[in-house]
């Protein structure tokens, strides 16, 4: 219980700060939708390619990509909020208060949620003034939200590691253009795997981000498969949990290098 | 005297508020930090930690608030365990850091607030608390605008606030007032001092020999993580023979040529020199400048000032470390 309200009273200084950036919502906002209409209008035509069996506008596809893609690229930054409390020696007063270690990594995590919770918002309203159809409905999308936050919360606490471990504005960046952008694009975000090289869809069934736009995409559909959903959100989680464990234990490691 | 001699914990009512024995760190390339550090503070005192540069002040501190762990060696604090029982010590211990751990981003309340909840603080008994440290350090009016707009003794004061919250029986100022002015700084001695008569037990890191001299019973000086000296700033004083004498040189001279003259000189000991600072001790202050400044023009040293002074923790310091103490130098952040 009192981790719960560490990790909220954690999650809402950062979300004031947020709040009291003007410019900083600005971009937050901006972000997703340069993205949808960029790769909405790059991608336009690839639905005749042979084989590309959606049937529907690439809108429709693109949606569930754009969102996993916006959650990775948000939450990615994470780790910038911890090198800017390492150098302002926030954290070394948060660590030397009893809260537990966990509180701090789940407490920034929870918010670079709510702050993509908003984006995802967005996106949706967006999506569908361009024409995009949602026949999975508010469910869908929701569980579609939710894929792309697990996701977005795993690339955080990686994103939070690496700043600990590090404690380097370049470890943060590296980790963004090393890990997100590939795994991004070594999905189905923007593409049917069908159609890329047997490589590229060997590695996706691997990538937890495929896993994301995969089950979220589907439950977008119009008749889920929720025994195709369920699993790879239940692996979503695991990993999750895995990854904010691995974070909190990097505050060892920056300890020791105190 | 046997400065490293071990003591032993004892810590509760009337005994050591913290207590270090043999405390050793090493960092990675082989950079001892910490090399055998002992402490004693006894409760309700005010401890002054003073070293050059990379001397092992803010790493002491770093292990006594359970930030960081020694290799070797034991800390307790208030008789807690500070390696074996972190989460206990941390809720008996303030920590005021070096670089002014405020949330820069939020106003003086808000940080206040947030740093009540984090120790399980909440309601009505917070708000007060809040109010009552806002008035005490005079922060009161400024309370509602984001602290970034605030002076840098107000946010000094404010970092010393958030470290008494939760009311602390040890409070740890890592150099609590580098960087203020002259008046923000005697604001703050002076509520230091008000706090150290509540009984609160202060452990004092600084850049300032005025500081530790002002405000400390009991002084450490540290150097390449081992204690040289303790004592009250009497006590290391007085165990300096006579006054200091202060020679400012015209221009720089060789290495070692101005102290070997004055090595020659009946009554004056220990000269030592640093740029064109000549340093010297001497019986009788005064009747030693005519000697002195004889000897160095009879070696074509020229002279640009000589003053004569009552020792002070300066020269503790120098005659310990070796090196005249520079305020305006950094120390490294380990």
């Amino acid at each position: 219980m009192t981790a719960l309200a560490q990790t909220a009273y954690l999650t809402t200084r950062h979300v004031r700060f947020f709040l009291r950036q003007p410019w900083f919502i600005g971009i937050y906002l901006v972000q997703p939708v340069i993205w949808l209409l960029l790769f909405g209008a790059l991608f336009k035509n690839v639905v005749e390619i042979p084989g590309f069996t959606i049937g529907a506008s690439y809108i429709d596809y693109l949606v569930p990509g754009v969102l996993v893609m916006t959650a990775l690229f948000s939450c990615g930054w994470s780790g910038m909020s911890i090198i800017e409390d390492l150098d302002r020696s926030i954290m070394d007063r948060l660590l030397a208060t009893p809260i537990h270690r966990s509180a701090i990594i789940v407490g920034l995590n929870l918010y670079e949620l709510v702050s993509f919770a908003i984006q995802a918002l967005i996106i949706g309203g967006l999506a569908l003034v361009l024409g995009a159809h949602f026949p999975g409905g508010l469910l869908g999308y929701s569980v579609l939200t939710l894929c792309a936050m697990l996701v977005g919360a795993i690339v955080a606490s990686f994103s939070d590691a690496m700043a600990l471990l590090l404690r380097q504005r370049e470890s943060v960046i590296g980790i963004n253009t090393l890990l997100t952008l590939p795994l991004t694009f070594l999905s189905g975000a923007f593409m049917p795997l069908k159609l890329a090289p047997d490589w590229i869809s060997t590695v996706a069934t691997y990538n937890p981000v495929n896993w994301a736009v995969e089950a979220g995409r589907d439950a977008l559909s119009s008749t889920p498969d929720w025994s195709f959903v369920l699993p790879r959100i239940g692996l979503l989680v695991g990993l999750t949990i895995l990854a904010t464990a691995f974070a909190t234990r990097t505050f060892r490691s920056y300890q020791r290098s105190l | 005297m046997n400065l490293d001699r071990p003591q032993h914990a004892g810590a509760g009512p009337g005994g050591a508020a913290i207590n270090a024995v043999d405390l050793v760190k090493t960092y990675p390339g082989d950079v001892r930090a910490l090399d055998g550090i002992g402490l004693n503070v006894e409760a309700g005192t005010i401890f002054g930690l003073l070293g050059p540069n990379g001397a092992g002040k803010s790493t002491t501190v770093k292990i006594l608030t359970t930030l960081s762990r020694a290799d070797s060696g034991t800390a307790h604090v208030m008789g807690v365990d500070v390696a074996r029982q972190p989460d206990r010590v941390r809720r008996m211990i303030g920590l005021v850091g070096q670089h002014g751990a405020v949330d820069s981003e939020a106003t003086g309340r808000e940080n206040l607030i947030l740093q009540g909840h984090l120790y399980g603080m909440g309601g009505a008994a917070l708000r007060r608390r809040v109010d009552e440290l806002l008035a005490r350090f005079g922060l009161t009016d400024a309370a509602g605008r984001i602290v970034k707009t605030w002076s840098g003794g107000m946010q000094r004061k404010l970092d010393v606030a958030s470290g008494l919250i939760h009311q602390p029986r040890v409070l740890f100022l890592d150099e609590p007032t580098t960087g203020l002015d002259p008046e923000a700084r005697a604001d703050l001695w002076a509520e230091v001092q008000r706090l150290s008569a509540e009984g609160l037990t202060i452990l004092l890191t600084t850049h300032y020999l005025e500081e530790a001299d002002r405000l400390a019973g009991q002084v450490a000086i540290i150097d390449r993580g081992k204690i040289v000296a303790r004592g009250t700033p009497d006590e290391l004083k007085s165990e300096l023979r006579g006054d200091a004498i202060v020679v400012e040189l015209r221009d720089s001279v060789r290495d070692g040529h101005a102290s070997a003259v004055l090595e020659l000189l009946d009554g004056v000991h220990d000269p030592s020199i640093s740029g064109r600072t000549l340093r010297a001790r001497a019986d009788d202050g005064a009747r030693s400048v005519p000697t002195v400044l004889a000897a160095l023009d009879a070696a074509g040293i020229g002279v640009a000032s000589v003053t004569v002074a009552r020792p002070s923790l300066d020269d503790v310091y120098l005659r310990h470390t070796g090196r005249a103490y520079r305020p305006e130098s950094q120390e490294a952040t380990r």
